[in-house]
């Protein structure tokens, strides 16, 4: 069900348009929230805590209330009690899960109710000044005492304290399986892999740090906020403050980027509603950058078990993935390791897993591909180190493993393209240069590794609503409380509306990012555009249709008479199909119709077709990488990826979001490591000075090409979501290609060249497992 | 960021006479460390002296030979200032290795000299440290130190010094001149740095107040022949894990004159005599390459992350000086 269109028309849709609001944001006219101007704007600055557990003894602020400009410092001393939240503990309220069960903070947030202290970096008070200057100044003023008690830093030392995950993931998934017998199927192996590979918690940097503004106007008030869900933090400042909904506008125009850690209402955000009611005044908190690492989310430490066993053809006989990854101590928050892992191989004998570690840190939260970036690094890399195992091709091993139909439901996919990606990917590649001996390719006196790996993301949706409003002027308005972070949702909006009724795509505006407009859901899991995409094509398709019932029922209209069907619209005039040069122009049709625009509202959700197709976007990723066989230094020198992802709606955006998600893969492969102080919890590399991310110079030449895929089941629009696909199976091609460049095998993410000296490193804490040949490194 | 004056100093004596009144003075150049560490509440002046409008911003070549650059030449001048390239390209290459292009459009000669270490407990005023609050204890000693130091250090100071253009001008035996409230003076520039001992606090050998006026790098024709190699996280914008300054004069195979400095693994910027000393009439070649690795690293004190920094670093040596070898020019 796609939109109409004249023969040779091809419509915007599926074309490379710049982005419709690349002029606003190249000259600075895209306000972004932390630069919104309000008269009488306060500023505040959160204070965080030094120490990673126990109990605050005493908060002196006297230095700080005396300090010029200060007009208030919040503390767990004078901050009201919220109703909302005595009556959650009253009741024994225990909520758990990223959706934050029944805690009306959605989060386990800091408020200032109590005087715990759960990690190192919690805020635990709110100066506000007249200025940012005076604010950061005063914050520096405070003086806490505490009472310390030891905390649980380490990963590798509280392993014995995991316990399973027994919800639901996601609030859908079962958080253990087991299918078939997976001792026969082990026993029935004639190769096994039997490994464990870790990843770092990681926190996200996006370029704008989170911000909030909030406003009070009597009981109702006003929140800009730097929010991939504007409707959740409605929700969340609602109950946290008791108040109706309906009282609460959310506004969120552009976001600087926001990689998941947007997705939850912070502590920040509450905070900023707070305090504006408390001091009577609208208050902007700007999350510093070593804010960053703790108060808004990150990824967790994940240390993830992966048994492999196959039959000399390569014939996978049993799968199993036990992952265990880290939360806090507020919030138990998981990072769902093996959901690909489920879906991805034909493998009769599998059990997979998940078990949390509680640590005190931040509460992690979701990070670009949340499970799927983190599983598939332990998954394909595995994978690797089987066909080695095997002496057998990568990629012949996963297509002797393909999954003709969802192996853990059965369901037939909706579509799938995987086999041509990986062909298509290996030939333009070059993947047949490879010889497969590790260090035997050379270029210089560098080492050459290529690498693969699978990348896959589910094809989620959820319902979402939108308005199309024909304007007499021929203009067209989109309305979506849906979000614009950086991805291009204005744009491919746009498109979609334009195709949709016929009009050029510069006479469309999009309105986003307000709960004043059609509820939308949050823009995370790439559902923006199946869900949001969907709603605005279905609307859009609506307004075309009154528009043309108009026209066909009015005697005064060349297409009076005119078949529904035989109607189209090019160009914002209206013809009859068999006789072109006979028509009108919206503007005309509307006029002599009291110049009343067509506003029609759309609510688009998921039906049947969920229950009978299993869902999901693959492709492959290979790269190329270039080790210093001396020094250890990885560079990544090219890298290539396939994707099927349904209908691209515009190659431009999304060849960016997948460029995109590769780079932050070579992030996650090769840099990117939160360093926690063992001792104190304190977060040490917490600027973006020492955790790195990659530069220019680390990306190199990126190619992305997508798999021509027909999607008829999986929504309206026939698209799956591209956001966060690229950044799954990246740092698995990657160790795979540096252990293809120089036989050590790194399951310790990140590959940083230390681990690829073992020899070298005398009493490191870290020093990398070796899979065989288990041989140093340049010696 | 605590309050503070703000004052532009025209003349060197104004500026002297401004910091002399106000002890808790700094001396403002490009601000890319200072005003950083201002931020984080690390420096806390309570007057900030401008001094980039001094006229000291030229590089000259004295009747002796040697390059005096002014202590306001910024670091991207002075890489591609043609003497420099031609005379002593390991500096050239330093100083290009170093930050990133905004940074060394700002940073100054001066200032690159007084940068501070990237320690990050010295970055966190949450936490213990001896440089910053002498007595205090070092955080790093059992803390995160990959990045840290391996030679030079001691057990009240860890941190490296950051620096990859000094290292150059420590190869080349650079001085250091000043002028301060007892006159003018000429540091050599491997006494300007100091080693942290029990006070990392007291970094260099200034006197409080005392301006760097200028950087003079004496005519060494065999520099010509030089090189500078960084080894980092990253391809770019990452401090050194580990760096070497090489100059190498070669005849007929035969070592006859060397200078090698070291970055990323010292608390000052390294010179090593003792690689030198290895180098002198050796024959060129891996053996002797290998040999002055060894020699440079003698003394290193390894800590719980930063062990393969020793390694690392001789490497780092090694192939610096292969390479100069395979490119002369
Ligand atoms: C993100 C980042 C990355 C960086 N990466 C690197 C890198 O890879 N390699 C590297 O070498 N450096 C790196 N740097 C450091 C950079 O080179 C230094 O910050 C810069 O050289 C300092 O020069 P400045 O003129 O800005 O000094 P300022 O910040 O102005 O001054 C530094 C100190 O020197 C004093 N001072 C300045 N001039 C004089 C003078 N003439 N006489 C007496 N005292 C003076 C000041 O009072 C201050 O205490 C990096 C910096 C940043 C922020
Ligand atoms: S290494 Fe030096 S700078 Fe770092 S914490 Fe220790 S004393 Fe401070």
């Amino acid at each position: 069900m796609t939109a109409p269109h004249a023969e040779g028309t091809a419509g915007v849709v599926g074309t490379p348009i710049n982005r419709v609001d690349g002029m606003l944001k190249i000259t600075g006219a895209a306000r972004y929230t932390a630069e919104i101007p309000l008269e009488g704007l306060l500023h505040a600055v959160m204070v965080t805590s030094t120490i990673a557990r126990g109990e605050i003894e005493e908060i002196d602020t006297s230095a700080a209330e005396m300090s010029a400009g200060v007009i208030r410092v919040m503390t767990p001393d004078n901050t009201p009690k919220l109703e909302s939240l005595e009556k959650y503990q009253r009741e024994g309220g225990k909520g758990t899960g990223g959706s934050g069960g029944g805690r009306p903070t959605g989060r386990a947030l800091s408020l200032f109710q109590d005087k715990r202290v759960e990690y190192n970096g919690q805020p635990i008070a709110l100066v506000i000044a007249d200025s940012f200057e005076a604010a950061t100044h005063a914050a520096s003023l405070v003086r806490v005492k505490y009472r310390a008690e030891t905390p649980t830093i380490e990963m590798a030392s509280a392993l014995p304290s995991a316990y399973p995950y027994t919800q639901k993931v996601l609030g859908r998934e079962p958080p253990a399986t087991r299918r078939g017998d997976l001792a026969a199927g082990l026993a029935a192996a004639d190769v096994r892999v039997d490994e464990a590979y870790t990843t770092p918690m990681e926190n996200h940097n996006p370029m704008e740090m989170h911000a909030t503004i909030a406003a009070w106007d009597g009981d109702h008030v006003t929140l800009w906020d730097s929010t991939q869900n504007v409707y959740g933090v409605r929700g969340t400042i609602a109950k946290s403050l008791s108040i109706p909904p309906e009282n609460v506008r959310v506004i969120s125009h552009f976001i600087g980027g926001a990689f998941g850690s947007k997705g939850s209402a912070w502590s920040h955000v509450v905070l900023a509603a707070m305090a504006a009611r408390e001091v009577g005044r609208p208050v902007k908190i700007v999350v510093t950058r070593r804010q960053m690492f703790g108060p808004v989310g990150g990824r967790p430490h994940t240390v993830q078990q992966v048994t492999l066993g196959a039959t000399r053809d390569g014939t996978l006989t049993a799968l199993r993935h036990d992952s265990t990854s880290s939360t806090s101590t507020l919030e138990e928050w998981l990072e769902s390791c093996v959901l690909a892992t489920r879906i991805l191989y034909d493998c009769p004998n599998e059990e997979t897993s998940h078990s949390l570690v509680r640590l005190n840190v931040g509460t992690p939260t979701y990070m670009r591909a949340p499970g799927e970036a983190t599983g598939l690094f332990a998954l394909e890399s595995a994978m690797d180190e089987l066909a080695y195992a095997l002496e057998m091709d990568p990629i012949a091993l996963r297509l002797k493993n393909y999954a003709e139909a969802d192996p853990e439901s059965g369901k037939p996919w909706s579509s799938k393209s995987l086999r041509e990606c990986y062909q298509w990917g290996a030939e333009h590649f070059g993947w047949s240069r490879r010889t497969p001996t590790p260090r035997s390719m050379r270029e210089g006196d560098e080492l050459v590794g290529y690498g693969m790996a699978t990348a896959t993301y589910p094809a989620n949706r959820m319902p979402a609503s939108a308005v199309a409003c024909i304007l007499p002027d021929g203009h067209v308005t989109i309305k979506a409380a849906s979000h614009e972070l950086g991805t291009g949702t204005y744009t491919v909006l746009a498109q979609l509306a334009a195709d949709a009724i016929g009009v050029p795509v510069e006479r469309i505006e999009v309105q986003l990012g307000d709960t004043d407009l059609p509820q939308n859901p949050i823009s995370a899991g790439s559902m923006t555009v199946t869900s949001t995409g969907s709603a605005v094509h279905l609307a859009a398709m609506a307004a075309r249709d009154k528009l043309v019932q108009l026209a066909v029922s009015d005697p005064e209209s060349p297409l009076h008479g005119a078949r529904h069907e035989e109607v189209e619209i090019i160009d914002g005039r209206l013809t009859r199909r068999a006789n072109a040069p006979r028509g009108e122009t919206i503007q005309s049709l509307l006029a002599r119709h009291g110049g009343a625009p067509i506003e029609e509202k759309a609510d688009a959700k998921p039906g049947d077709e969920r229950q009978q197709y299993s869902m999901h976007a693959f492709g492959a990723v290979f790269v190329e990488v270039r080790v210093d066989p001396e020094l250890g230094t990885v560079r990544v020198a090219r890298a290539l990826g396939t994707y099927g992802v349904g209908r691209v709606l515009n190659p431009k955006t999304a060849r960016n979001q997948l460029m995109g998600g590769i780079t932050f893969g070579i992030g996650m492969a090769l840099m990117e490591h939160t360093r926690v102080d063992a001792r104190n919890g304190r977060y040490v590399n917490a600027d973006i000075a020492e955790y790195h991310i990659p530069v220019h110079a680390d990306v190199p030449s990126i190619e992305v090409l997508f798999v021509d895929e027909q999607d008829p089941h999986v929504d309206p629009i026939g698209a799956k979501g591209i956001g966060e696909i690229g950044m799954t199976g990246v740092a698995a091609a990657i160790a795979n290609a540096v252990f293809h460049a120089t036989g050590v095998r790194v399951r310790e993410l990140p590959i940083t060249l230390d681990k690829l000296f073992p020899e070298m490193s005398i009493h490191s804490s870290n020093s990398p497992r070796q899979a065989s040949p288990s041989r140093g490194f340049g010696s | 960021m605590h309050p503070f004056s703000f004052t532009t100093a025209e003349t060197a004596a104004v500026a002297l006479r401004l910091a002399a009144e106000d002890p808790r003075a700094r001396y403002l150049a490009g601000g890319t460390t200072l005003v950083d560490l201002m931020k984080l509440e690390v420096e806390r002046p309570t007057q900030l002296i401008d001094i980039t409008a001094l006229p000291l911003t030229e590089v000259t070549t004295l009747p002796n030979g040697a390059l005096r650059v002014g202590a306001m030449v910024r670091n991207s001048d002075l890489a591609h200032n043609e003497d420099v390239r031609r005379r002593y390209p390991m500096l050239s290459q330093a100083l290009l290795a170093g930050a990133s292009g905004q940074l060394r459009n700002m940073a100054t000669t001066g200032g690159n000299l007084l940068q501070r270490t990237r320690c990050p407990y010295f970055r966190d005023t949450a936490m213990p440290c001896n440089k910053r609050e002498p007595g205090t204890g070092c955080s790093a000693l059992h803390g995160e130190n990959r990045g840290h130091a391996v030679l030079g250090t001691s057990e009240a100071c860890i941190a490296t010094h950051p620096s990859d253009m000094a290292v150059a001008l420590v190869a080349l035996d650079a001085a250091v001149r000043t002028a301060g409230p007892q006159g003018e003076r000429v540091i050599p520039i491997a006494e300007l740095h100091r080693l942290p001992g029990g006070h990392p606090e007291i970094e260099t050998t200034l006197a409080p107040g005392e301006l760097i006026t200028a950087v003079e790098i004496p005519a060494l024709p065999f520099a010509a022949r030089s090189l500078y190699v960084k080894v980092r996280d990253r391809a770019s914008y990452a401090f050194a894990l580990a760096s070497a300054a090489v100059a190498v004069d070669l005849d007929k195979g035969v070592v006859r004159d060397a200078r090698v400095a070291l970055g990323g693994v010292g608390t000052v910027p390294w010179r090593s005599r003792a690689a030198e000393d290895a180098l002198h009439g050796k024959p060129a070649g891996a053996a002797t390459y290998r040999a002055a690795a060894e020699a440079a690293l003698a003394g290193a004190v390894p800590r719980e992350h930063n062990a393969f920094k020793i390694e690392l670093a001789r490497r780092t040596l090694v192939r610096a000086l292969t390479r100069l070898e395979a490119n002369p020019a």
